[in-house]
């Protein structure tokens, strides 16, 4: 009797599509991209700031394009999908025992959610949207 | 409402071979198995070894969820062969070895290697302190039970490692159940074996490779969660390497 194992590959280009749970998961990573594309935008807003007025006045033109406005809102809405997603399962990495029992988890979520909205309404208090 | 439960029914079953001795790769064959509807999966497979096909080989033992050898692919989700119910399968289904590991035969696979990873991690009491019988049993409370009881839940059935994308990518990745055995391990109050385990888990091959997909999380059939014992392990892993390289003079 001869072993002989057989290996299943796995594609590494075109795994996700096997279950859509993993799905899901990209569905989560690739809207961090969008994130990430966001915050280079502010850091040339912070470069052209200090350039000097003209440059600055040229980058909040730039924002103002069609094209910009799209990209913005776009992030937006996958910067939300993926805050809810990364706060939902927070619970999970910061588990909190007070005696026996542990707090539930919509307790540790909801607080994240609150420290979110705070800070949000600071920063834009701060920037003098109100 | 109608009894149907021990109506027998003709159940399709897809069934992965595999013989190493005549077979380059591994192809589906069809049965057609009169089954019982209450009857489960490994049921369904019992019968077509008993009266198909006796060369069917397939790894089972207590048929009630405790030993964790009856893991297989059916229909392309992990599920334990014992806990997966006829009745939740209405056309037909497919069975096949546990994905991301090698096939030895039909639907039996290579656990060597997570066999060797467990030894890894040392899942077993590392006492901080020298103890003598004279000093007796150890206490724990209630309180400190609960703290790592739902990971020593786990059974070894190997399911998060067949769902685990990046177990697929890269076996070199310790995996979803030995580091929630590890944690279950540094959690408990009578255990002093934690930094030789972070040797083994808080590495590359460890939590780091970990993406928190939470797939291991979704099939486990004894709900210990592991994906959250890897969380737990790197935001612990994180804070150890914030104390050593800016709070040296603070004691762990
Ligand atoms: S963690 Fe769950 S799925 Fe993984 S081996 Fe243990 S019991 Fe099975
Ligand atoms: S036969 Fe033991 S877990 Fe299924």
């Amino acid at each position: 009797m001869s072993r002989r194992p057989y290996v299943r590959e796995v594609s590494p280009t075109s795994w996700y599509f096997r279950m859509p749970r993993y799905m899901r998961y990209m569905a989560r990573e690739v809207t961090s991209v969008f994130i990430g594309i966001y915050t280079v935008i502010l850091l040339v807003g912070l470069a052209r700031l200090s350039d000097g007025d003209l440059a600055y006045q040229g980058y909040l033109a730039a924002l103002r394009q069609p094209s910009s406005i799209v990209f913005h809102v776009l992030a937006l809405a996958f910067s939300l999908y993926n805050s809810f997603t990364w706060f939902n399962v927070a619970p999970k990495a910061l588990p909190i025992q007070i005696g026996e029992e542990f707090m539930p988890d919509s307790v540790v979520a909801g607080g994240h959610y609150v420290v979110w909205v705070a800070l949000s309404l600071f920063i834009l208090f701060w920037a003098g949207v109100f | 409402m109608s009894d149907n439960r021990m109506e027998v029914r003709q159940v399709e079953l897809e069934v992965l071979r595999y013989n190493p001795e005549t077979d380059q790769e591994p192809k589906l064959q069809k049965f057609t198995v009169p089954c019982v509807n209450e009857w489960c999966v490994l049921d369904a497979l019992n019968y077509l070894k008993d009266n198909l096909d006796p060369t069917l080989a397939y790894r089972w033992s207590c048929h009630m969820q405790v030993c964790g050898s009856c893991g297989m692919m059916i229909n392309g989700e992990p599920k334990l062969a014992c806990k997966a119910m006829l009745r939740d399968y209405p056309g037909t289904i497919r069975i096949e070895p546990l994905a991301h590991f090698p096939v030895e035969r039909d639907l039996v696979t290579v656990a060597d290697d997570f066999m060797a990873k467990l030894k890894r991690v040392k899942p077993y009491l590392i006492p901080g302190q020298p103890r003598t019988l004279e000093d007796g049993e150890y206490k724990q409370s209630p309180e400190q039970l609960k703290r790592y009881r739902q990971y020593a839940m786990c059974i070894n059935c190997m399911l998060c490692y067949a769902a685990c994308p990046e177990y697929g990518l890269q076996p070199k990745f310790i995996g979803p159940a030995a580091i929630a055995l590890a944690h279950r391990y540094n959690q408990d109050s009578r255990d002093g074996g934690r930094d030789e385990r972070q040797e083994e888990i808080a590495t590359n091959e460890g939590v780091w490779e970990c993406t928190f997909v939470g797939a291991c999380s979704e099939v486990c059939p004894k709900h210990v969660d592991p994906a959250a014992a890897l969380q737990q392990v790197k935001v612990a892993s994180t804070v150890d390497w914030y104390l050593e390289h800016f709070m040296s003079w603070v004691k762990k």
